[in-house]
């Protein structure tokens, strides 16, 4: 690391609040996607499925069905 | 590119880009932070300050990135009402305040040393300041409807009448004397900047878009998976309510 002078505090307050800022922000984001994760995988442990999945799934295994349709995301 | 449109094959997209993103993204941050303490020379008028410049120039960059991001996604939600459109704009509000907030900070700490002041009203920090400002509306927007799509419609209309201040951001250096200075990279004639401040200022650019990049694929699959929640426990309560009628 280079001697920064007389402003280091400056220097080093704007990359650590860069630094914490952005952590935090990829923090929450990165958890947030694994809770909508968990809720879903719950849910679909108790056989509650989106319609598509469930075609897909009976398709998979070889029973008629319905293609999939466009719905909510 | 039309079969992204498609949200599962969308989900099935991020999961593959999400691991070779986030290696590219830690490698470009090290190599630039590198390049930014230990390579690059002190200005001759900044000084040491001039370290700054490779946070904050990136974060405002990507700043009115974001901000342009969300327009673009709020005309395909009023003109194609395409629901991966609403989520592209709704995930990349918080990302976009947050890259904003880091060059206003930045900004004031690079200030003090070098203005003798941590702000000044001056055209371009009033105008990224209002920028800020629309992104908490925004969010604030689309938390204050519960509905999606009506939240989305709502935000939409707001996020084009906002994107009038992006070139107002860009031209208020040039329109305006402004304490702040005028462009230095992109200009016509070339950029201003010695080429060993340049290279650490580009591999920080390059860095600090994929991250931003990375942080929205993620964000955009986490409101997928939410909105598949929320409807998945709209039929179960349907369900429930017919069971017992």
């Amino acid at each position: 690391m280079p001697d920064l002078g007389p402003h280091a505090v400056f220097i080093l307050s704007a990359y650590g609040v860069t630094f914490v800022v952005i952590a935090a922000l990829a923090l929450a984001v990165v958890e947030d996607d694994r809770k909508q994760r968990r809720i879903l995988a719950d849910l679909e442990r108790r056989g509650i499925r989106r319609r598509s999945a469930t075609t897909a799934a009976k398709s998979k295994a070889g029973a008629p069905g319905k293609p999939p349709r466009k719905r909510t995301p | 590119m039309a079969s992204l449109a498609n949200p599962t094959r969308f989900l099935s997209l991020v999961d593959r880009l999400v691991p070779w993103l986030t290696v590219l993204t830690l490698l470009l941050l090290g190599v630039g932070l590198y390049l930014s303490f230990f390579v690059a020379p002190p200005d001759y008028q900044q000084g040491e300050t001039v370290r700054i410049m490779f946070i904050h120039v990136p974060a405002a960059w990507l700043a009115m990135f974001g901000y342009m991001l969300i327009a673009v996604a709020s005309l395909g939600t009023l003109i194609w009402r395409h629901p991966l459109a609403d989520v592209a704009a709704k995930t990349a509000a918080p990302i976009g305040a947050t890259f904003t907030f880091v060059a206003l900070v930045t900004g004031s700490l690079w200030g003090k040393p070098m203005w003798g002041t941590y702000w000044v009203w001056d055209a371009r920090l009033t105008s990224v300041l209002v920028l800020f400002l629309l992104y908490l509306g925004l969010i604030a927007l689309w938390q204050a409807i519960e509905e999606p799509g009506r939240a989305g419609r709502a935000a939409a209309i707001l996020a084009l009448v906002g994107a009038i201040n992006v070139p107002i951001i860009k031209f208020s250096v040039d329109w305006w004397n402004t304490l702040h200075q005028s462009a230095s990279v992109f200009r016509l004639g070339g950029p201003t900047i010695d080429p060993s401040m340049l290279a650490p200022l580009f591999v920080m650019a390059i860095a600090f878009t994929l991250l931003f990049v990375l942080l929205h694929l993620i964000a955009m699959r986490a409101e997928i998976l939410r909105r598949r929640v929320r409807a998945l426990q709209q039929t179960q309560v349907e369900r429930a309510a017919l069971v017992e009628a």
